[in-house]
Formats: structure tokens, sequence, C-alpha cells
């Protein structure tokens, strides 16, 4: 944990840390989902002329839809005198205005679907960018503290899971409440008696799901678990392949997979045995509504034809119970799917409960109102008394005071982990400090725009970034209307040039996917002539070594030998050459500067961490 | 696909059983809206209140008969599922562990967790779906059609006419609609590429104000998708409004025929009826049809995927030199080993060495030169293209691989920790006793901050082991390669997060305690510079041989190695 917290974590700076990477998801209440669901509907109100449309077709599309079954059963009723004896006037009526509903809700339904379409692109396009942009406000210490592929996450799954609950869900909702009451006020026009029906069947079919899903939602939870844990085994053991293959574990490992495997697949097993009854159940429902319903509509129609002076609310025709039958379908497929919906709701809701937290999480403090633009920075650096932890309570540095003239080299060194980038951090203000002051030139950093502060650096990092562009691209990130000839030079001066003219297409070469076409050496010789083009009057540098063959190696140092002439410059130094130059050496250890001096008075301190290590090289 | 029906044979018997009862109650299911038919044109004009409940009991056994009917299949179908996949999960599971490092490499390591985990998936998934679905549906749709057939065999050629448009027009939107799917996915792809660069590189972007020009780049890579999502979805969108519409108007058609018929005497209202039933019933099926399509591609390609691990075979090719006698001056010998891993450059090229029983040999250079690959060959990680690797005198490619790893005691770079405890990661699923395994610790330098831990071997790490420093997980890695007593230690850049005393203890147990062989590689020169013999490496070629002191003078790269670096081992 140590290590991480300190922000060293082994590697450069670029590295991604987690530092609370589970981010505890809380059960949400009613209230919280209603506050998420307003929230959510904000993003389709934005559209408010959209919206009332794709109501306006929705609904119409689905009452024209409505009226087919009971324009049939008009049809049918104009057949039932049978034999000889069919009205075709009627008959041709009904099927000529059946032919002319269908086919008009059809046309619309598949308006409503194209406009739906483009609501929902406008709307997560939306909120992708809005999401983005708000990223790249955030302050480095959430990229720190979250993981990578969580942030991917909101991105891309959560928000695609909150987007189709808004252009579909809702929408199905709506339009399911419009069948279910346009069915119901269809079916008591046809028999009111007959719809008594329902009142058996819906009851059940109501109660059997909210039974069977509350018994069943935890056994599918289990079933995701196992599932995950399984996949994390097989995710670990992968990774460590070459190890058990090493110690001939390859049998051991299998048996251990096996176990979990048996786990995920019987967990698999006993959520698809209890699910494997939904299903038929409610088919069982709907059969056994569509059952009583032909028996009493049979009824009803035996006494319609026997009884001549049966009670008006009595009286059903054949195309009635044909009519009723159709709409009895339409009735409970909503009823049936309720559950569904009600659970893509609640993912819904989770979902952009996530993406909505990112949204709202602190960006990084606005410059100040009387902030004001460094200009010409000669590069004096000072750091007086500074205060700093990451965490509250977890002080790293107590109280470091460093001057820097400008033009002088500042030496970071001390082991792996044990917090050099700390000191960066705060320079480049990445982290403000608890207390005490940075300031460039004799201006405290917090009181000059974060943009001329960091242009005033430039930063050459042992994790080399470079992103999926050409070579070109890459070199000039941090200069975007930098000519050809100054691109050329700047890369000559890092010692690249040569290679890059040795591509096929030279400058223009794409560098994919994290750069891997290119060796390590290479990117970073890259990322040098990146900094030498910025041209900032301070330098900031992470002096990885070996890394590379000695002839690259070389390059690598010839080259920022002169990236550092005329800079002042923060060094985190690995080679003794460029420590024992230093001006300033400043040795961290477990996260504090624990010495600062150079060379010659770090040795000269009696029982120094510095000079003993130094010293036991030579034992 | 072929996949799935091999490791579906040895449970034939369970999806036959299935199946029958999935056929029986696809029937009843079928014969419902028959009786409706029935109860309305035949036993309605009876006048019999008796004779239509009596039906109407039928129509409602028959229900129950397919809802149990499709329960047991149902269960029995996930039943196979779960069996079929265990198989197959352990099969590919078990081949990941046996394929060659080669192989690996060929496949990668990332490509391999997928099939394992959402591949199996999809199978698993597939499996029960398809003795749900895939047997229901030409069930439903064949007997739809002789049923009909019986009923009504005119008004059954209405609705036999407009099944395949609705069937067909369904299939043709969603093959069309296929590829463009796998185009967002690739626009998807291309839009977490951006988001991932930049919170990776979010100290680059940040130090260079290029806030506002991500923001542009990420603008671009959101239009793309969302283009392509649109298209993708609109394309699909025609399918439902397009389906219901052929569905609809061949209900009407069938009204109209029906009214001819009923007209000429040929057909009875009722009949209607029941035919507006089978056609929903139908149309469901057909869609059903469609999604099984969509869900068989990709189970398909998923399946295959798993295939061609499964079929991955590497015959060992190299042939074994005979056998000379054990020397203990020459334990292991490189004799001019070539080896490369794409086989056009050598990585590693005419390499030759003798290292005596009990002796350290130490490997050094850039990375990149050939030192990690020299040991993956050392333990037949890679065959080798030209030369002999023996070690006891025997040819390695003449031993067990099993026997020949147990000889090992092994530390990689970035070596693996599991979530588990630390005795666990130490023991590593291996016989070793509680008694050996502290040893080792002790040896490795490690038993004293493990006993400052609460729960002391107990201590559980987690995956990485990142709740330890790198020099605490360097230290459990090298008791993990100790307590198996081996032959041979091979350590690679395992002591590099050590400090300077940490790691001058370390070799000095292994020296004066084990008398192992011993194969260090490291990029310190104060690692090796007290190993018995020393191999510079420089773009897989041996540069220098020699002790530390022979090197200083023989090999300039050497010195400027060891000059550069005076100092360093405690800066890094």
């Amino acid at each position: 944990m140590n290590n991480m917290q300190m922000g060293g974590g082994g590697g450069g700076l670029g590295k991604s840390r987690s530092l609370s990477s589970t981010v505890v998801d809380q059960k949400q209440t009613g209230a919280d989902r209603v506050r998420v669901l307003r929230r959510m509907g904000k993003y389709l109100l934005r559209y408010p002329k959209t919206v009332i449309l794709a109501l306006f077709l929705m609904l119409s599309s689905n009452l024209l839809a409505l009226a087919g079954p009971m324009l049939s059963g008009k049809a049918i009723d104009a057949i039932e005198p049978g034999r000889g004896a069919v009205n075709f006037g009627e008959v041709w009526l009904f099927v000529g205005l059946l032919i002319v509903f269908y086919a008009v809700s059809g046309m619309l339904s598949y308006i409503l679907s194209v406009i739906m379409v483009n609501l929902s692109q406008r709307i997560i396009y939306t909120m992708r960018r809005e999401v983005f942009e708000h990223l790249t406000s955030l302050p480095v210490g959430y990229f720190d503290t979250h993981q990578t592929g969580d942030i991917i996450s909101h991105i891309s799954y959560d928000i695609d899971t909150v987007n189709t609950s808004l252009s579909h869900d809702i929408l199905q909702v709506l339009a399911s409440i419009v069948t279910v009451v346009g069915a119901l006020v269809m079916m008591l026009s046809i028999s009111p008696p007959l719809v008594l029906v329902f009142a058996i069947t819906i009851p059940i079919s109501v109660l059997f799901t909210r039974y069977k899903t509350k018994r069943i939602r935890p056994l599918f939870k289990t079933r995701s678990r196992k599932l995950g844990e399984l996949n994390g085994f097989a995710e670990e053991m992968l990774s460590g392949q070459k190890t058990i293959r090493a110690y001939s574990r390859e049998d051991t490992i299998v048996s251990r997979f096996d176990a979990r495997n048996n786990d995920a697949v019987e967990a698999y097993y006993k959520a698809d045995w209890h699910g494997a009854m939904i299903g038929p159940s409610v088919n069982f429902i709907n059969n056994l509504s569509i059952a009583l319903v032909t028996v009493c509509g049979g009824i009803l129609y035996m006494l319609t034809q026997t009884t001549p002076t049966l009670a008006p609310i009595l009286v059903l025709s054949l195309g009635g119970v044909s009519a009723f039958v159709q709409y009895s379908r339409k009735f409970s497929g909503p009823i049936n799917e309720l559950a569904n919906i009600v659970s893509e709701l609640q993912s819904a809701t989770a979902a952009a409960e996530r993406v909505f937290r990112l949204i709202d999480e602190a960006p990084e403090t606005k410059d100040k109102d009387t902030a004001t633009a460094l200009t010409d920075v000669q590069g004096e650096v000072d750091f007086s008394h500074v205060k700093f932890g990451y965490v509250e309570g977890k002080t790293i540095l107590h109280d470091l005071t460093v001057h820097a003239k400008p033009g002088t080299t500042v030496a970071i060194v001390g082991p792996t982990g044990a917090g050099k980038t700390t000191v960066i951090n705060l320079l480049m203000r990445f982290y403000d400090v608890n207390e005490g002051a940075v300031s460039i030139d004799g201006v405290d950093v917090r009181d000059a725009t974060r943009r001329s502060l960091r242009s005033a650096f430039t930063m050459v990092l042992q994790d080399t970034w470079l992103f999926c562009g050409t070579i070109f691209e890459n070199i000039t990130y941090g200069k975007e209307n930098a000519t050809r000839e100054e691109v050329i030079a700047a890369a000559k001066a890092a010692h690249i040039h040569d290679y890059i003219e040795s591509l096929k297409d030279g400058y223009d070469t794409m560098l994919t996917d994290d750069g891997v076409n290119i060796s390590k050496g290479q990117r970073q010789l890259i990322t040098i002539a990146r900094a030498m083009l910025a041209d900032a009057p301070m330098l900031i540098l992470d002096e990885a070594t070996s890394n590379v063959d000695s002839r690259t190696e070389q390059q690598i140092q010839a080259a920022m030998k002169k990236l550092m002439a005329g800079r002042t410059c923060f060094v985190i130094a690995h080679r003794l050459s460029t420590i024992q130059n230093a001006d300033i050496i400043l040795v961290v250890k477990d996260g504090n500067v624990i010495e600062a001096g150079n060379h010659e008075a770090l040795m000269k301190k009696p029982g120094g961490f510095y000079a003993s290590l130094y010293n036991s090289q030579f034992t | 696909m072929k996949l799935i029906f091999n490791y579906l044979r040895p449970l034939k018997r369970t999806v036959a059983f299935g199946l029958t009862i999935k056929v029986f109650a696809t029937l009843f299911e079928l014969l419902l809206p028959y009786i409706l038919s029935h109860i309305l044109d035949t036993v309605v004009p009876r006048h019999s209140l008796l004779d239509i409940l009596k039906w109407g009991v039928a129509m409602i056994a028959a229900a129950c008969c397919a809802m149990i009917g499709n329960v047991i299949a149902n269960r029995n179908a996930a039943k196979v599922a779960k069996e079929a996949s265990r198989h197959i999960r352990h099969d590919l599971f078990e081949a990941t562990m046996h394929l060659s490092s080669r192989q690996t490499d060929a496949f990668t390591v990332p490509s391999l967790e997928s099939r394992l985990t959402s591949d199996t998936y999809n199978v698993h998934h597939f499996i029960g779906m398809m003795q749900r679905m895939a047997v229901r549906v030409p069930i439903l749709l064949a007997g739809g059609v002789v049923i009909t057939l019986i009923l009504d065999w005119r008004l059954a050629l209405v609705m036999i006419v407009t099944m395949p448009l609705i069937g067909g027009s369904v299939f043709f939107i969603t093959r069309r609609g296929l590829p463009l799917y796998r185009q967002t996915q690739k626009a998807v792809d291309g839009m977490v590429r951006v988001v991932r660069e930049d919170c990776q590189g979010v100290r680059v972007i940040k130090a260079l104000s290029k806030e506002e020009y991500e923001c542009r780049r990420y603008d671009g890579v959101n239009k793309r998708l969302v283009a392509c999502e649109r298209k993708a979805s609109i394309t699909m969108a025609l399918s439902q409004p397009l389906m219901t519409l052929f569905l609809n108007f061949g209900l009407v058609a069938v009204i109209l025929v029906g009214a001819y018929l009923v007209h000429g005497g040929l057909s009875a209202p009722g009949r209607i009826i029941a035919f507006l039933q089978y056609f929903t019933l139908m149309s469901g099926a057909m869609t059903a049809m469609t999604r099984i399509f969509v869900m068989a591609t990709k189970s398909s390609a998923s399946a295959n995927r798993i295939a061609e691990v499964l079929q991955a075979t590497d015959a060992s090719k190299k042939t074994a030199t005979p056998p000379l006698a054990d020397n203990d001056q020459a334990f292991i010998v490189f004799d001019d080993v070539c080896f490369s891993y794409n086989g056009k450059k050598d990585n590693l090229s005419h390499v030759s060495f003798t290292l005596p029983r009990g002796g350290t040999l130490g490997v050094i250079g850039a990375t990149g030169s050939g030192k990690t690959t020299l040991l993956s060959i050392l333990q037949r990680f890679y065959d080798i293209d030209s030369g002999s690797i023996r070690i006891g005198g025997e040819d390695v490619y003449a031993m067990d691989k099993k026997r020949l790893h147990q000889m090992f005691g092994v530390v990689m770079q970035n070596d693996f920790i599991c979530a588990d405890t630390v005795a666990e990661n130490i023991r590593f699923g291996r016989d070793v006793s509680d008694e050996d395994m502290r040893r080792a610790a002790t040896l490795a330098q490690a038993a004293d901050f493990i006993e400052s831990f609460a729960e002391g071997y107990a201590h559980q790490l987690t995956a990485k082991g990142t709740n330890v420093s790198g020099g605490q997980r360097q230290r459990i890695l090298i008791a993990r390669a100790l307590a198996g007593n081996p032959e041979i230690l091979v350590l690679d850049d395992a002591s590099s997060a050590l400090d300077y005393k940490t790691d001058a203890a370390l070799r000095r147990a292994i020296r004066e305690e084990l008398h192992t062989t011993t194969v260090i590689v490291a990029q310190r020169v104060s690692s090796v510079r007290h190993a018995d013999h020393i191999l510079v490496l420089d773009h897989g070629k041996v540069i220098g041989a020699g002790r530390h002191e022979e090197l200083l003078v023989t090999c300039p790269a050497y010195k400027e190695i060891s000059d550069s670096q005076m100092g360093g081992a405690f800066l890094e």
C-alpha cells in the first residue's frame, strides 16, 4: 500500500495507480433512483420538439394497431352468417380499413424508430462529449486513483446502458401503458363479463413472476459472481503461465481451475433450473386466459344465439370472441414484460448514477481570478517550507526548502518507489501543496495560470507516451503549428532523424496502438524530440536507464545533455555522472526528502544516508 | 460448430430425451388454437354447456402438458449445457496450460483470456438456447403448417405464401445489419483507445495544456462512432415494422380468402379465428429463427476460436544429441547454440559456455540483448535452431519435460504472484514441508518481513502482489524458487528492487548455504561481479566472457557498464 500512496509505484509519472480502485457501489434507495431518473429525463428534455413528435407518433401508431382486432372481429361477424350468406360489402369495407390502418401504423412506427435512433444518438453523443470534456478538466489525482478500465467502462458501457433505457425503455413503458389501457377498453367494449377472466389470471401472473424473480435474482447474482471469479482466476493464471510451466505445476493449476469451473457451471445451472420455470409458466398463464376466454366466450356466444332475451351486457358475437382473444394477447404481453422492464430500468439508473458521479467529480480548481500568465520565465525555482501528502494525515514532505537558480540542475535520487515523482507533481501543479509554497521567478505557482506554468516546463518521462497518430503529429504535439523544418531540426537534435527517414513513410509513419511497432529506445528519442521542439525554459527529466542497447543509450544520453543545456532541470537521476554534476541533490527515502545538497556537501555529512550508500559501493 | 457437437456426443441420450419432450410440449401448444376453433365451430352449435366445459378442460390440460414438458425440457437443456461447457472449459484451460511458449506467443495472452472467458460463455449460452429454441421453432413452423393444412388446406396456403416473406425480409435485414454492427464495434474500439491513451497520458496532456486538442480528437472518434451506430440502428429499425406489416397483411388475406371460402361453404368462421392464432404463433417463430441465426453466427465464431486452441499441436521437432557422461566440471553446457523467435533474425547466435556443478553464471547486457531468451531455451520453453544444450551430460531435448523443470528453481522478470497466502505463493502447489518453506524464506531474506505480518505466512497477497513492496515481492519469489531444493537456480533480474545490502546478503546466503548451480541475469554489475563466469551479451552475441576482473580488461562494453553504474545500486 505504502508504495502506491507515495506516488512512486515503481515507474514513471504517467503510470496510472489505483488508490481506491474499488468504488463501493452503494445500494440505491427509491429517492436516489427518482433523482437519477429526473436527471436522465433532463437529457431528453433538451429536444422537446422531437420528444413530443415521438410521443405523438407512438400514440397514433399504437392506437391504429389497436383497432386491428376490432376491425377483423367485425369482418368475421360479416362472415359469420355462413355459407352463401356472407356480407361481402362489409367484409371488403373492414378488410380495406384494416389494410389502411395497418399500413399507416407500420409506417408511423418505422418513422418513430428512425426518429428515436436519431434522438438517442444525439443524446449519447452529447453525453459522451460531456463526460470526456469533464475528464480532461479533472485533476491528475483522479487518474492516479481510478483505474483506466473503470473510466472506459463509464464512458462506453454505462452511457450505452443509460441511452438504451432513455431511448427504448421509456418509450416501451409508455407504449405498453397505451396498449394495456387500450386493449382493456376494447375488451370492455366487447364484453365486460369476459374481462373478469383476467381477474383470475393477471394476479396469478403478477404474483408468480414477482415471487420467482425474487427467488431467482440472487441466483443470477451468484452466477455472475462465480463466473467473474472463474474469469479472474483464468486471467491470473494465464499471466503466470510461464512460471507455472517452469515449475511444472500445470496439473495442480488445472485442478484448481476445475474447482472454480464447477462452481461456475453449477451456479449457472441453478439459476437456469429456476429460470427454466418462468417462460413456460408465463406461457401457460396466457394459454389459460385464452382457454378461459374460449370457454366463457363460447358460452356467451351460445347464449346469444339461443336466448333472444339475453341481457345486452352478456351478448357476444363470434367476431367478438375473435377480437377478444387477440386483445387478450396484446393485454397480457406487456404485463408479463413488466418485471423485465423494471430490472432494465434499475440497471440503467445504476449506470446513470456512475456516469453522473463522474460528471460531478470536482474538476481542477480554477485558476485564481487574479492569476497572471508567467512570461519570459528565467527558471528560478523555490520550494519554501513545503508540506505535502497525497492522503490526509499522511504527510510525505514535511518541510522542504530548496532554492534552484536559473540554469541549475536538481537531481532527485533514491530507491524505486520512494516518492521521487512527488516533487515533480508539485512543480507542475498536478497537486497543490498543503502548506508552504512553490514559486517560479518569485511567483507562487498558485498565482499563475496553469497553462503558462505548465508551458514553462518541458517534460520527458520514463513512460514514454505516444498516441496513435503519425510520428510528425507526435513530435508536434507540444507545438501544434510547427513547420516541417523545425520538426526535422528537433529530430536531428534528438538523434532520431536518421531512423525516421529510414522508415517507409518517414515522418508520416503511423504509430499504431501504443506505438508498439518501434522500440522502447526510439520511442524515448521521439519524446525527446517533442521536448526539444516545445523548447521551454525549464526541464523535467526522468532519466530512465538501461532499457536499450548501448548505442541507443549513448544517443539518448547525448540528446538529453543537449536538452538540459541552459535550462533549469529537475532530473529523476539514475546516472552517477548526472548526480555528481548536479547543483543540488535531493535524497528521497520512504517519501521523505532526507538529505539535500551537492555531492561534496552530502559526502561530508557524517553518517549521512547518501554518503554511506555511496561508500558501500566500493566495499 | 463441429466442436460443440463433439462435446454433445457423450450426452446424446440426455439431449434426445429433452428434445423428444420438447417436441411433445410444442405439439400440445399447437393443439390449443385447434381446440379453440373446434369449440366455436362444432361444440357451440350443439348448445351443450357440458361439452363446452369438457373441451375447455381439454384446452387447459393441453396448456398444462405444454408447460410441464417445456419446463422439463428446459431444465434438461440447462443440464446438458452445463456438462458440455464444463468439459469444454476444462479442456480449453488444460490446453492453454500445456501450450508451448511459441504457441502462446502466437495466440497472445489477451486472446487466450478472451477465449477462456467470453467465448466459452457464448458457447455455454448457445448450447442451452439451441436446445430450447432450435427445436421449438421448426416444430412450431412444421407442426403449424401440418395442423393448418389439416384444419383447412386452402387457408393454409395463404399462410404458407406469407411466411417466407416475413422470414426472408427479417433474414435479409439482419444480414445487412450484422456487418454494420461489426463496423460499429471497430468504431467503439477507436473511441476506447483515445480514452485509454488520454487516461495514461494525462500528465503529458496537462503539461502541454492540450486538453482542448484532446477534446477535438475525441470529438472525431465520437462522431464516427455515432454515425456507425446510427446507420446500423436505422437499418435494423426497418425489420420490426416490416415484419408486423407482413404479418398483419397475412391476417387480412386470411380473413378475405376465408370470407369467400365460408361463402362457398368450404370453411367455417371459427377456423379463421384459429388461423389468426396460428399466424401469430408462427410469425413469432420466424423472428426467433432470425435470433437463432445471429446467435449461431456469433457462437460458431467462438467455437472456432476455442477449437483453434484445442487443436493446436506443437510437436517438438528437435532431435536430441546422444548423452555424454555426467561431468562435474561441465554440468551445464551450451554448444554453439543459435535461436530465433521468428525464424528470420537470430536472437541468440553461436552461444557457447560451460558451467561446473555448483558454479554461478552471470549474464549481463542491455534489454533485448538475449539474456532472458538464454534462460528460456535453457528451460526448453522454445526449441533451439542449432547447437546443443546439455545438463549433466544429457541433452535437454532427450529429457522428460517434467523432470527437466523439476531441476529448476526460477524467478523471472516481473514474475507471477497469485492472490493467495504467502505460504501458498512459496509452495506454489508443490509438496513443500513447512520446514523447507521457512528455510527457503530465511535464505531469501524474506523471513523477517513475513513474520512481521500479523498472520505471518498466512498473510493474504493480492493479485500481482500489489500489497507488498517490490523488494518484498522479489524475496517471496526467490523463496519460491529455493523451496523446491532445486539443482539449478535461475534468477532473471530477480533482485533489482532489493537494496544493496539485502542483495549482498542474499547472494552470500545462496553461495554459502546452498551450493546450488546458479544462473543470474542482471542489469547491475554488482549482482554478477562475484560469478564464476560472466557472459556479456549484445544483440544475441557473446561479446565478452570471463570473470569480473578479466572482463574489465578484455571487454570494453563491460567496463563501460561497470563504470556508469558505480554508485548506481542505491539509485535504482
